[in-house]
């Protein structure tokens, strides 16, 4: 027994190994619940509106294979990119101001210097909690200029001067309510991103020498650079999908906000006022692109701002 | 696009008063030019059998329905008649209930078998040959049963699409309180209508004679009540002239209110517009017949201050319009359609139920109804002791049957915001904002399809 004997490799054997990577599929087939849903809920939607968009149903002369048209028609169409405008303006006004007050509540309650930060933190996230069509409808009441409350603010100051139905206060006032709505939900988001740091690095900074901004601007806002990116790009989703606060204020200054006063309420007088299915698909696709564009752009720049 | 007008919007406890009346009216009295003469005309015994055998064999059918008394007037129907099971569903109000029909007639399946369709949106579910032609089944020998003003509104190109289930002629109320306190005669011509509302404001300015906000489901029966007649509609043809001379004649006298102010940026149907029908901001609204039980069921405070009066004429000429109003309408998509039509037979013209309806508010459509005399004598405290149903059945009687809807009237109602809208805010010229009205319908229904002329 002295020689070596080669171990025995079985034909068999040789085969199970060539065939080990059908074993992988094991763990593929757990995502089967996942990937039937979102296929379902997901993929197949997405390929039908792509699907509805290269047709015109008409309600004299039925259905027809038109192209690209609805694309060139909508490119061209001034109601749907004034509605884009407003949205992109509430954008850039809106998400920045939101974000910046979800931070600053952030790093106070985080900064270990105020009383009852279970309290506050609690408060700030409460208004997210209310359903958001309850929402609007408690500040359509504030916001009445007949019987409400900023009515009674107007008697008392004796003049006319908030008017939150105004053409030119409207998307201030929309804004407004989605500040009020959001801030405490990003502010969640910052806050878990703060409590992530591991003390010793503040006590490194104390160490050093460094006291309150130094430590914001070296320590915290970096650490929370990666929330701070997702919080931004949910947001510019948030914004360009604008919906629920202008519908619902809609009935109140029905004349202000107009069919197509964001795109997505376009897209949803367009199919269910004026059956435009098709049309109404082209435009959702075209946000939907623009939309992922805008995010992945913001994504790229969070992320090379974080490898610096 | 939920402000649309909504005269089904009535409470339930509100109407009672209206129930307990009814009155005489003469549906011979106006020819009905647009499409009710169409193929009616003679009765047919053996379609009348027909339905009469349906019933006694029984069966399914699905209702949607928002009116109040939907739920009590089928329960009543399948007492008489046990071998039938109605299954009543709520899919909503109006324009809502609207969206899911039109969605079930295109996927082909899952519309009811009957469905309450108002008058404004019925020519668009008829054109679209959705709808079973009653005639076929001999529902126009009912005819004579109804003022003639609604079934022409049931009429369209020569075939009946449904069935009336009630009326709202426009009236005038008024608040007597307000009137008397200002020393103001109750209006009876536009011109009178707009120096009233400049008395008023003048003498307090946080009252109005009435707030308009811009609704079509108001604006249209105006420019109807003002000899208008801006859509006509042959099959696919469709001419709009937003700028015809009722059309013209209901903006500049409206011009005269809106423009300067005096007209309250109130939507109508919004909480602060009954707060302001009850603590005298309002001194009238011009309204559909149906008004009197929910004003009296939603306005509490409004009590003994409110008549009503005919609407105020342009040149005493008494023609008035109709202000919403629903018919019931057999889909195409049922599969028995004589039972279906036999319900809705039964729905909108046996006693047992246009009673049922009457008690839960309604104003009826039914001349029979409208000529009892216990109707016509009610004089509801509410309304000072007044015999409102008096003005009311003779309001009815005055409609002009002259008047079609678009093919794509829901569309339309949706855009009104967009342009008309549009001069309500800027309190500018309102023929600018129908201009750009009847703009956007000439393209859209061009891109539908249809043969626009303008």
């Amino acid at each position: 027994m002295t020689t070596l004997t080669p171990p025995r490799v079985t034909p068999a054997r040789v085969t199970q190994e060539i065939r080990t990577p059908k074993r992988r599929w094991t763990g593929w087939q757990f995502t089967w619940p996942f990937a039937a849903v979102f296929v379902v809920a997901f993929i197949a939607p997405l390929l039908y509106a792509l699907w509805l968009s290269l047709f015109q149903n008409q309600l004299v002369g039925g259905n027809a294979f038109v192209g690209l048209d609805n694309y060139v028609l909508a490119f061209n169409d001034p109601a749907f990119w004034a509605g884009f405008g407003r949205v992109f303006l509430f954008l850039l006004v809106q998400v920045p101001i939101m974000l910046l007050l979800a931070l600053a509540a952030a790093l106070a309650i985080d900064s270990a210097r105020l009383y009852a930060t279970g309290f506050f933190r609690i408060v700030i996230f409460l208004p997210y909690a209310v359903p958001a069509v309850v929402a609007v409808l408690m500040w359509g009441f504030i916001y009445g200029d007949n019987f409400g409350l900023t009515a009674s603010i107007n008697d008392w100051l004796g003049s006319d001067v908030l008017a939150p139905f105004a053409p030119q206060w409207m998307l201030v006032s929309i804004g407004n309510i989605v500040t009020w709505e959001f801030v405490g939900y990003n502010m969640v988001i910052f806050y878990s991103a703060l409590k992530t740091i591991p003390t010793d690095l503040y006590e490194a900074a104390e160490i050093d020498g460094a006291r309150g901004w130094q430590v914001i601007k070296a320590i915290k806002l970096p650490a929370a650079r990666g929330a701070i990116v997702i919080a931004t790009i949910f947001s510019i989703i948030g914004s360009f999908q604008l919906f629920n606060e202008p519908n619902v204020l809609q009935p109140l200054a029905n004349n202000v906000i107009t069919s197509s006063y964001t795109p997505n309420m376009y897209a949803y007088s367009l199919s269910f006022a004026g059956q435009q299915y098709n049309y109404s698909a082209t435009v959702a696709i075209i946000m939907g692109v623009i939309t992922a564009a805008i995010a992945y752009v913001v994504q790229l720049r969070g992320s090379r701002k974080e490898d610096r | 696009m939920r402000t649309t007008i909504r005269p089904q919007a009535r409470r339930a406890s509100a109407a009672v008063a209206v129930g307990l009346l009814a009155a005489g009216l003469l549906s011979a009295c106006g020819g009905a030019e647009t499409g009710a003469d169409a193929g009616s005309s003679e009765p047919d015994p053996e379609a009348a059998a027909d339905l009469d055998a349906a019933l006694e064999e029984g069966g399914e059918l699905t209702y949607w329905t928002w009116t109040p008394s939907g739920e009590d007037q089928a329960a009543a129907f399948m007492e008489q008649y046990p071998n039938v099971t109605v299954e009543v569903v709520n899919a909503g109000t109006a324009t809502d209930e609207y969206t899911k029909l039109q969605n079930a007639i295109a996927a082909g399946s899952g519309a009811p078998d009957v469905a309450q369709i108002e008058y404004y949106a019925l020519q668009q579910f008829a054109i679209s040959d959705s709808l079973v032609d009653l005639n076929t089944l001999g529902l126009g020998s009912l005819e004579d049963q109804y003022t003639a003003s609604t079934w022409a509104q049931v009429s369209v190109e020569g075939g009946l699409y449904g069935l009336p289930q009630d009326s709202g002629p426009l009236v005038l109320m008024y608040n007597q309180d307000l009137f008397d306190e200002h020393g103001i005669e109750v209006p009876t011509t536009w011109d009178e209508y707009v120096a009233a509302a400049e008395t008023l404001h003048e003498a307090d300015p946080s009252t109005y004679i009435t707030n308009d906000a811009g609704d079509p489901g108001f604006v249209q029966p105006l420019i109807w009540q003002a000899g208008g007649h801006p859509y006509t509609v042959d099959g696919t043809t469709v001419s709009i002239d937003l700028q015809d001379e009722g059309s013209q004649r209901w903006a500049d006298m409206w011009n005269q209110m809106l423009e300067p102010g005096l007209l309250a940026d109130i939507p109508t149907w919004s909480d602060d517009w009954w707060k302001a029908l009850g603590n005298d901001t309002l001194a009238t609204i011009v309204t559909g017949a149906w008004m009197p039980g929910i004003l009296e069921g939603s306005v509490p405070e409004g009590a003994g201050k409110w008549r009503v009066a005919p609407i105020p004429s342009y040149d005493g000429d008494p023609t008035t319009a109709e202000n919403g109003g629903s018919s019931q309408a057999v889909i195409k998509q049922s599969e028995n359609p004589e039972l279906a039509a036999a319900f809705v037979r039964w729905l909108n013209s046996s006693e047992e139920s246009v009673d049922v309806f009457l008690e839960s508010g309604g104003f009826p459509s039914t001349t029979a109804h409208l000529n009892d005399p216990e109707f016509l004598e009610a004089a509801p405290e509410y309304f000072g002791g007044q015999k409102i149903n008096e003005v009311l059945v003779e309001a009815s009687e005055n409609v002009s049957t002259d008047w079609q809807y678009l093919p794509f009237q829901v569309y339309a109602n949706s855009v009104f915001p967009d342009t008309v809208g549009q001069a309500y805010t800027q309190k500018s010229d309102l023929n600018e904002g129908l201009v750009a009205w009847q703009d956007n319908l000439v393209s859209y229904g061009s891109s539908q399809g249809f043969t626009v002329e303008q």
